[in-house]
């Protein structure tokens, strides 16, 4: 049984059954998840897997066609003002307004909270951005606008963190900042995270639970000692060439990068 | 955490819709220059008495060394009363015609010698507006009538040719130049210019705003928080309106200290329509960016909605010369009451009373379009 069932029975994720379709393409099909009090979580797909509107139905943006959602046992409708004040998210490509600086920008997304400029303070010393806190956001770098995207995602100190692909198209070195955030974060809160990505190394290095998507459906989810050593029971590789990527091939016969 | 209004977070929304638009240089261009400019050059183009230049093109005959018409009415007429002129210099006329008028300008006609051909090209490309030509001792004009310059052309030239004794000033008719207040054209352009930037404003700040925050997943993102959007709505109303207000307040100073253009009505009555046109072009900005994210077809939508009606509404000249049966379409057009609104008060000295109408009817088409709007918008 996989670990994320096994903690509590009280999951602060619930997906059961979750279908979306867009026109002629099923985006996600029948898909389930529990996930946990501090558990951190990835969805890692190729692109086009499935993971982005999986990530957007539970964020509240996409209805799904079929099936619930439950966020700490709430579904959306009727919930979102409460909701929204429980979760953090942090969009695939978000662009916010370039001619307001990264402090104004926090402070505007501060205000939706009730939160003061105090917290904006933190916020800017946790992501890193002092030095720039006066800078337009249109001046800032794209390592340094994924920062200010994930300081916008914890203003409010959420219960429930949801990145979809945080660091795509970043530096090794911006993406290890990123991380250093996230793994701070774990160290610090009881925040559960799901995070998004196509890249194998991220998904090592944050997550202790490993959900692999393709085609809108769960191939494989476990920890990555789990993945690594079977998948539902059936040897499908070779103890010497074991890495995500090797068990994602194995199961799709594609790579996670094409 | 359900208030009606949460201050903090609409005076933030008002701050950051404020700073985003005034740090954009082009903004201030467009708001605040680009309207004063206008009014500066159509204004000056049209109120200052310069001399009226106009080119008629005059047959050449067939066969110059015929001997059976050595006379020629025209050539005979500007020998005595025209002056010769140096062709390079006067669009290639080599005789000018000076009708002098101190009470409403001169008018200075500079004839051009051409062919058949080449005075139906001159004609055709609007150089000319009148051809003449001799034929059995008698002028012919050719022109279109439906030309009003043409039309005014032949009937100086007519009136010039066949009473040349007596001149324009020299007739038992008298003319007073009117300078009462308001019956001049910048009197008529600076309220037609301010609907018209209100509109633009609106539409392409507001509108097109909109559709660019969707396409980048800015509304998206902001609605994925507690923000009222409502309090969005609001702020950016608000700010665009207050923006409003201030460009329109320049363009009215502008127009005063330059072309003594001065409101003869009520001034809170000007602020009822003109906050009427707000809510009218703001109902209709909401409308417009309910559902598409894609900028393109934003660009056509909102040109759909403000090319019409700038053509249509009288906002440079009176929507009176379309056809008949249009005009009563042209006058329930929101930029048509806005503009017939703000120039009543402005020239014609309207109050409260007669404008309480125009401001109602606005004010509900607003109300109309922005409940739609909202019910169909589309944050994601």
């Amino acid at each position: 049984m996989p670990i994320a069932d096994m903690s509590s029975n009280h999951p602060v994720i619930e997906v059961k059954d979750v279908h979306k379709s867009f026109k002629s393409v099923h985006a996600v099909c029948g898909v389930n998840l529990r996930i946990h009090e501090g558990q951190f979580v990835a969805l890692l797909g190729p692109n086009g897997a499935g993971k982005t509107t999986l990530v957007e139905m539970i964020e509240g943006i996409q209805k799904p066609d079929s099936g619930d959602i439950f966020i700490m046992g709430k579904q959306w409708h009727g919930n979102a003002d409460e909701l929204h004040r429980i979760i953090g998210i942090s969009l695939q490509e978000t662009y916010f307004i370039d001619k307001l600086t990264v402090k104004e920008t926090l402070r505007l997304f501060a205000s939706f909270y009730d939160l003061n400029a105090r917290r904006v303070d933190e916020i800017i010393e946790i992501i890193g951005l002092k030095e720039k806190r006066k800078s337009y956001v249109a001046h800032i770098s794209g390592g340094q606008r994924q920062r200010l995207a994930l300081g916008i995602a914890l203003i409010n100190s959420p219960k429930i963190l949801l990145l979809d692909e945080p660091t795509t198209g970043l530096d090794p070195n911006a993406r290890r900042e990123i991380w250093e955030i996230l793994l701070e974060l774990k160290r610090q809160t009881r925040a559960s995270l799901i995070l998004t990505t196509h890249y194998m190394e991220e998904a090592q290095q944050l997550c202790d639970y490993i959900i692999i998507i393709d085609k809108g459906k769960i191939l494989a989810e476990g920890t990555l000692s789990q993945l690594l050593k079977d998948d539902g029971g059936e040897k499908i590789i070779e103890y010497r060439k074991k890495t995500l990527d090797d068990v994602f091939t194995a199961m799709t016969g594609r790579r996670l990068d094409e | 955490m359900n208030k009606l209004i949460r201050t903090d977070q609409l005076v933030q929304l008002v701050i950051a819709h404020f700073k985003e638009l005034i740090r954009q240089p082009e903004v201030i261009f467009w708001g605040f220059i680009f309207p004063i400019l206008m009014s500066l050059g159509l204004g000056i183009a049209f109120s200052q008495k310069t001399d009226i230049v106009r080119s008629v093109a005059v047959i050449e005959k067939n066969n110059p060394s015929d001997t059976s018409r050595q006379h020629s009415i025209i050539d005979d007429f500007l020998n005595v009363h025209g002056d010769a002129i140096d062709p390079a210099h006067n669009k290639g006329a080599q005789r000018k015609l000076t009708l002098s008028d101190k009470r409403i300008g001169n008018t200075i006609f500079l004839f051009v010698k051409k062919d058949w051909q080449d005075a139906i090209l001159l004609l055709k490309r609007g150089s000319v507006g009148v051809i003449m030509e001799e034929a059995d001792g008698r002028i012919i004009y050719h022109f279109d009538p439906l030309n009003i310059d043409a039309q005014l052309s032949y009937l100086k030239l007519s009136n010039a040719f066949a009473r040349p004794a007596t001149g324009v000033e020299d007739n038992h008719e008298e003319v007073k130049p009117l300078t009462v207040r308001g019956t001049r054209y910048i009197d008529f352009l600076i309220p037609g210019l301010i609907s018209m930037d209100l509109m633009m404003s609106i539409m392409w700040g507001m509108s097109y705003g909109m559709i660019e925050r969707r396409s980048r997943k800015l509304l998206r993102r902001m609605v994925a928080t507690p923000m009222k959007k409502s309090h969005f709505l609001a702020a950016l109303m608000f700010v665009r309106i207050a923006m409003n207000f201030i460009e329109s307040a320049l363009l009215v100073l502008f127009a005063y200290l330059v072309f003594d253009v001065t409101i003869q009505g009520s001034a809170g009555a000007l602020c009822l329509v003109f906050l009427a046109g707000n809510i009218a072009f703001g109902g209709i900005a909401i409308f417009v960016s309910s559902h598409t994210a894609n900028t393109e077809t934003g660009n056509g939508l909102i040109n759909a909605v403000v090319l019409p009606m700038t053509v249509l509404s009288g906002v440079f000249f009176s929507y009176h010369n379309f056809p008949e049966w249009s005009i009563p379409f042209i006058q329930k057009l929101p930029l048509t009451l806005l503009a017939d609104g703000i120039r009543s008060v402005f020239i014609e000295g309207a109050g409260i009373k007669e404008i309480i109408l125009p401001s109602a009817i606005l004010s509900a088409v607003g109300a109309v379009f922005f409940t739609v709007g909202l019910k169909t918008f589309k944050w994601h």
